[in-house]
């Protein structure tokens, strides 16, 4: 069974990952990479309240009609990103003024619907989350690489104002990769965000390539010597 | 999913319909008993930011006053100061007001720029803060505090100081920096800027009379 959950969280971390191989919510991704810290901040909202959806679209999907089930899902899904977005402004109200942006566009991340209905309405609930928690570090994953590159090429920086989001410990991974840099202004506009994104894709189909081969030429020779 | 397995009654219309009405009604409750339990906190909270950003423009060794206690709205209607009443909250030392503060909006190169702004008694600037602005992030969001010190340079500059002429952005012959690869916002920052100071100096009168506390009923201004 844990063999089968690595499998899964896999599956949805890399295989299937939400930006680099599905492309999906590119909306919400060209709008926050243009910082990585902005990049990160939203990957981890999001991998939130993807957990939290799995787990409750998975619990109620054996009442669920084919008919209404995409309105269920939707509306399950903008209540609670309601009730966080609230509870967050009353009660991490810091955290809010970085985050508050990015709560309200997690309704609108076709992601969090894509894996309800692809996944979490066929499997149990335990198998959901492990899938919600993989496609949610995924796409923070993927965000938070092209944040990097737009931000490092874009303004000269990495994780710059990282301490806002994180608190003042975090203060020592704000970096200047290239200093007195002027800026590079396509890189933080949403074209830099594309050509970003397909250089990364590229490089991911890349991996997977050299890693068929590889696996490849092992059985290949297990087969010889066998 | 699988139709085979699904029993009778759930193939049936209504089913999908009470189904619907039930998790709308359960989702609607959750968000009415959170609403209740959170709004006073986040009502505390959002006072809260504005006493921190008031104490942002408004330096402590001019004013004795709760500026949130202190406040005068002015009903404006003339097209150019925007339409509405405006809020201003005032700084008084001693029973006289030597600074007024207030909210305006710019207009930025991705929308509004919603800024808070303190005016001092002899017409110079006291401190400006970005409240709330949507702008392209590592370009025009170097106006926040947060992110860059060019809000900072406002301070201390009046209408007379740099004049007419110098209210704008350098590109524009004026003394205010722009940013690189950035300047409608800048330019969007400073003309609001100058029209609030225009609009302290059109309603001055008002603004910095002495508020009588003995006779409320006679306000100088109504």
């Amino acid at each position: 069974m844990a063999d089968s959950y690595r499998q899964i969280f896999k599956d949805s971390f890399w295989t299937n990952n939400v930006i680099l191989a599905q492309s999906l919510a590119l909306c919400p991704t060209m709008a926050v990479t243009s910082t990585a810290t902005n990049a990160l901040g939203m990957g981890l909202a999001t991998t939130a309240v993807l957990v939290v959806s799995n787990v409750m679209v998975a619990s109620v999907r054996n009442f669920i009609t084919n008919e209404v089930r995409i309105p269920v899902f939707i509306v399950i899904i903008a209540s609670l990103v309601t009730l966080v977005d609230m509870t967050m402004d009353a009660y991490l109200h810091q955290l809010y003024g970085v985050l508050g942006l990015f709560i309200a566009l997690i309704v609108v991340n076709c992601a969090i619907l894509g894996r309800a209905e692809s996944f979490a309405a066929r499997n149990p609930p335990l198998a959901s989350l492990v899938d919600g928690l993989g496609s949610g570090l995924g796409f923070t994953f993927g965000l938070l690489l092209i944040g990097a590159v737009r931000e490092i090429l874009g303004a000269g920086t990495l994780l710059a104002n990282a301490s806002v989001l994180l608190g003042p410990p975090f203060k020592a991974i704000e970096m200047t990769i290239i200093p007195h840099y002027n800026g590079f202004l396509l890189m933080a506009l949403p074209p830099g965000g594309f050509l970003t994104l397909g250089f990364l894709m590229a490089g991911k189909r890349l991996l997977d390539a050299r890693q068929e081969k590889r696996t490849e030429t092992r059985e290949l020779a297990a087969l010889a010597a066998g | 999913m699988e139709t085979a397995t699904v029993p009778g009654f759930r193939q049936r219309f209504g089913y999908s319909a009470v189904l619907l009405g039930i998790v709308a009604m359960v989702a609607g409750t959750a968000l009415t008993v959170a609403h209740f339990g959170t709004a006073d906190a986040i009502a505390a909270r959002q006072t809260e930011d504005r006493q921190a950003s008031l104490r942002e423009v408004v330096p402590a060794n001019v004013h004795d006053n709760d500026l949130l206690k202190d406040t005068l709205i002015l009903k404006l209607n003339r097209p150019n100061e925007g339409m509405g009443p405006i809020t201003f909250y005032r700084a008084m030392a001693k029973g006289q007001v030597t600074g007024i503060a207030f909210e305006l909006t710019a207009i930025g190169y991705s929308g509004p720029i919603r800024l808070l702004m303190a005016v001092a008694a002899d017409g110079k600037i006291l401190g400006v803060r970005v409240l709330q602005q949507s702008e392209t992030p590592g370009l025009g969001d170097k106006i926040d505090i947060k992110k860059s010190n060019w809000i900072l340079g406002f301070n201390g500059h009046s209408l007379k100081n740099p004049g007419e002429r110098g209210w704008h952005v350098k590109k524009d012959g004026g003394i205010f920096d722009q940013f690189t690869g950035a300047t409608i916002t800048p330019r969007g920052v400073v003309k609001g800027i100058h029209a609030g100071l225009e609009l302290v100096a059109a309603h001055r009168a008002e603004l910095f009379a002495a508020p009588s506390k003995t006779s409320p009923a006679e306000a100088p201004h109504g």
